[in-house]
């Protein structure tokens, strides 16, 4: 591990000695003189998100939280260029105004971390790619990035992508970055692409009977041409009687059984269309009125925000991992997770989030091969105090590996930033 | 053929092409290797057919082992080697070269997989566009980007280009369409990145690598997403007595909340070409013509075509109308998809430029481009993919007068500069090749080609692997980037472009 150096610059110094680099310019300085001095450096916004991945082996930190604000708004041209450390909350108040919104559904992970909103900024949600509920039909966080500004491991600033959507110039570096934790730029300046916010939106709940019913809804949903913009599955899990509270007390909505397992998905939209998409929902799943629960538009936003804050998983103190798996072998993911970990799976049944007991390292160990099995993988999102890292948060395979230590080598040859946030060697 | 700077040619490997073709001929049957000169010629250049060249040989492997093994052989004896898909491609990425292996994905042309429980397709690269959609289009599904030449053009192709389409607002280009790929790395290591599921863990590779016109890899399997048709696709076909008005009722369409499909805008010289060309009933007193698609249900695009039509009454719009069938709404298109050939019909030669501009620049882009029009003396027809922004100006010359091609040049290398000083970017979605090569400087500083030129090296240290392409080899800003048509005669006539 490196030592602690003093850094020959002007840039402000907490009494923790966090660096404060006030913009674009300080950032470069700062870690061109790291880089000289051979002295890696953790990179941190807000540090809503700091707890996920691993603990980086340096000797500075560097916050880059004053790079902040609003550069350019053009919502006619569905834009919003901002700098790295804004927070989420202000570019989405700003597009609120307007109308608009961030389609990905940014997560708030505030509420697993200390059981109230932090959203953080957006650099810290660029740079961990966990889009929410809407994902599957708008994309991720990568999908919504025309460009960034950003300072490589060299202390060089580079830029790539732009304001526009249709753009070919060179490698796509805004995809790179995106879920790159850190470790290959220090973020400056992002733009994003927004959309429009929905005129209104309605939440359908059903009651499956079993598995292969939940996957056949799933599946029939996501082959529909009415199209739905979320589908979550939240089980019974009858035997964890805290978990079936927890259930309870966050899905607390209309007639909603919370206490069984049930599917909510979610149709978005103007108010004629919402209900000829429902109704032709209903027939394709063969659903009757009295099978079905409905929340309006004052229920159903609040429900989606409850999924995507994990406010089931709200302060946990286990493992909580985040798994991703193509949705034709969730209904098997669901049979084993039944009973042994509480779970929810979103992205009409493609995300699982799962929560694995202290001092069960084994069983992530289980489950990360069964996400192989199944075409996926998984990431502890959030460890236990006992974790011991014998276990390792990502997963990766061998060649890639290879190849995201080469890339690694072509923006940070010195390993300045980020140093094992996500892999030793990266 | 035009003059371009090429990377030098190494003469020992021009010396040992029997070896090489020898050598070739063990690792694939004999009869994919070609080296007479007639069995070279069809691959001498792609869709920018102002530049030729024939390479030292062409190989046309039949599956991931073999391309590996080729690699790997064309690693240890540094032999450059370019990579060519349907060769459909505007801006020269495929380009042979005199001393490197033509590496043709031909033969990778099967679907492997129809995945409708997880809604994806898995293919090898050979395989169109449009072959995609055929296979899945039955059950009620398509592949969702739509370049104009997706009859002919590979998905190997796209994902070297990440090309787009008229959809791409709504829809997304295909980095936004893709679910996974199998690539082999210069030295012949076999790679995947992505799968069936969304978005892989750590570095993007997979985003990396579509888009990067075949530097980096060569890819060998794609897995694509496909979606659900719409129940519903309706179009209007709106004109406008100005440049400005138009401009800003495809604006206001925008930001009043509404995505459509598909947004086009041709100005009055391209109205009347192709109406001319095609007899599609274009409003020809108009100055500029928008067609707008929605889809979606029945009752969505009845609400968004109603909106629409407010918008564009209130924006003046001189005529407007709606389709109320299929037949009617490909009518609508027939004009706009017939621009090229239209422009081919009215001068000898044609070239097409490929620029992006933030929407609510289009007025003055177009004003601009007319004043160059003037001042160079030559006609330009402007069509715009308005829903995001993709600018192709097709400006019409004589190309047996050399003072006409010079003239003819400088006005596309200002177009694009205009382009960039409008906040946009060189390329929309045809790649930087090797037709825009010298005006990356225009976009970018030295940091960041450098950054890029790393990375390169990071995964091709020898520069083997399409060397010569996208990177300035001048390091100036030449007076390059168009697409060059003689007498009509595209590398492929048939091919709908635009």
């Amino acid at each position: 591990m490196s030592t602690k150096i003093k850094i020959n610059s002007q840039i402000s110094q907490d009494s923790n000695n966090i660096y404060y680099p006030k913009d674009e310019s300080e950032v470069s300085d700062l870690i061109r003189e790291l880089y000289k001095q051979d002295s890696p450096t953790e990179i941190i916004g807000n540090n809503s998100k700091s707890f996920i991945g691993n603990k980086t082996q340096s000797a500075n930190t560097t916050s880059l939280s004053k790079i902040s604000g609003i550069i350019d708004y053009r919502p006619e041209e569905l834009y919003i260029k901002v700098k790295a450390c804004t927070p989420i909350n202000e570019i989405e108040q700003v597009l609120s105004e307007n109308n608009q919104e961030l389609a990905f559904e940014p997560i708030d992970f505030g509420y697993i971390k200390e059981g109230k909103s932090n959203k953080g900024t957006i650099a810290g949600y660029l740079s961990c790619n966990y889009a929410g509920s809407r994902r599957f039909k708008v994309g991720s966080v990568r999908d919504h990035v025309l460009g960034f500004k950003g300072v490589n491991g060299k202390g060089d600033i580079i830029k790539s992508g732009g304001t526009v959507v249709k753009n070919v110039t060179g490698y796509d570096l805004s995809k790179l970055i995106a879920g790159s934790f850190g470790t290959l730029v220090a973020l400056t300046e992002i733009t994003l692409k927004v959309l429009p916010k929905k005129d209104s939106s309605k939440t359908v709940i059903i009651y499956p009977s079993n598995f292969e019913q939940i996957y056949d809804f799933f599946n029939k949903l996501s082959s529909s041409s009415s199209e739905i913009s979320g589908a979550v599955f939240v089980p019974e899990q009858s035997k964890d009687k805290d978990f079936v509270t927890k259930k309870n007390s966050v899905f607390k909505f209309n007639d909603l059984k919370s206490n069984v397992s049930f599917i909510a998905f979610r149709v978005e939209g103007d108010k004629i269309s919402i209900e000829e998409k429902i109704n032709n929902l209903k027939k394709e799943l063969k659903l009757s009125n009295s099978d079905i629960s409905t929340l309006d538009v004052y229920q159903s936003e609040p429900f989606w925000k409850k999924v995507n804050n994990l406010e089931v998983f709200e302060k946990t103190e286990h493992n909580l991992i985040r798994m991703v798996i193509p949705p034709a072998n969730g209904s098997k993911l669901c049979k084993h997770l039944e009973n042994n970990h509480n779970y929810f799976v979103d992205w009409c049944g493609s995300l699982f989030w799962i929560e694995v007991n202290n001092k069960k390292e084994e069983k992530i160990k289980d489950l990360k091969k069964m996400a192989k099995d199944f075409g996926g993988y998984l990431t502890v999102i959030k460890t236990s105090s006992e974790y011991d890292y014998g276990e390792a948060i990502f997963t990766v395979d061998k060649v890639r590996l290879m190849i995201s230590e080469k890339v690694k080598q072509s923006f940070d040859p010195k390993r300045i930033l980020n140093p094992g946030k996500m892999y030793r060697g990266v | 053929m035009s003059e371009i700077a090429l990377p030098k040619i190494d003469s020992s490997i021009l010396n040992r092409k029997s070896e090489i073709v020898k050598k070739l001929s063990k690792l694939t049957n004999i009869e994919n290797v070609l080296s007479e000169a007639d069995e070279l010629r069809p691959y001498e250049t792609d869709a920018l057919s102002v530049y030729t060249q024939t390479p030292l040989a062409v190989v046309l492997p039949e599956n991931t082992e073999e391309v590996s093994e080729i690699l790997k052989y064309c690693h240890s004896e540094n032999i450059k080697v370019v990579p060519r898909g349907a060769g459909t491609g505007l801006s020269g990425g495929a380009l042979p070269l005199q001393d490197a292996i033509l590496l043709g994905l031909g033969k990778f042309n099967k679907i492997l997989e129809i995945d409708y429980e997880n809604k994806c397709v898995v293919t090898q690269p050979g395989v169109t566009n449009l072959g995609i959609t055929h296979a899945v289009q039955h059950k009620g599904f398509y592949y969702a980007p739509d370049p104009s030449s997706q009859l002919a053009c590979s998905i190997g192709g796209n994902v070297a280009e990440n090309s787009g389409g008229v959809h791409s607002l709504k829809y997304g280009t295909t980095t936004n369409n893709i679910l996974g790929v199998q690539m082999v790395m210069m030295d012949g290591t076999i790679c995947r990145f992505g799968g069936k599921s969304f978005d892989q863990e750590g570095y993007d590779l997979m985003g990396l690598i579509c888009g990067s016109e075949g530097l980096l890899g060569v890819v060998t399997e794609v897995t694509v997403k496909i979606l659900k048709t719409p129940e519903v696709v309706r179009a209007a076909l709106i004109g406008f007595p100005s440049i400005k008005e138009g401009g800003d009722a495809a604006s206001e369409i925008i930001s009043s909340g509404i995505v459509p499909a598909g947004m086009e805008i041709m100005d009055k010289a391209l109205i009347e070409a192709t109406d001319n060309f095609s007899k599609a009933g274009y409003p020809r007193d108009a100055e500029l013509l928008l067609i707008v698609e929605l889809d979606g249900t029945v009752s969505e695009v009845n609400e968004l075509i109603k909106k629409v039509e407010v918008i564009c009454k209130k924006n003046n719009c001189s005529s407007l109308k709606l389709s109320n069938s299929e037949k009617e709404r490909l009518s609508f298109w027939a004009g706009r998809k017939a621009a090229f050939p239209a422009c081919g019909a009215m001068a000898p030669d044609y070239y097409c430029m490929d620029g992006s501009i933030p929407r609510g620049k289009l007025a003055e882009a177009l004003l601009e481009i007319k004043k160059l029009s003037e001042k160079y003396e030559l006609p330009v027809a402007n069509c715009f993919h308005a829903g995001d922004g993709n600018l192709h100006p097709l400006i019409m010359f004589d190309g047996n007068d050399k003072e006409q091609l010079r003239k003819t040049e400088e006005f596309g290398s200002e177009i694009l500069k205009t382009c960039v000083r409008l906040g946009g970017v060189i390329t929309g979605e045809h790649g930087v090749g090797i037709e825009k090569r010298e005006l990356m400087c225009e976009m970018f500083n030295d940091n960041d080609i450098q950054q890029q030129l790393s990375i390169k090296k990071s995964l091709d240290e020898k520069n083997l692997l399409n060397p010569g392409k996208v990177y300035p080899i001048l390091r100036k800003c030449a007076e390059e980037g168009r697409v060059h048509v003689h007498k009509n005669k595209d590398k492929f006539p048939d091919l709908p472009r635009f």
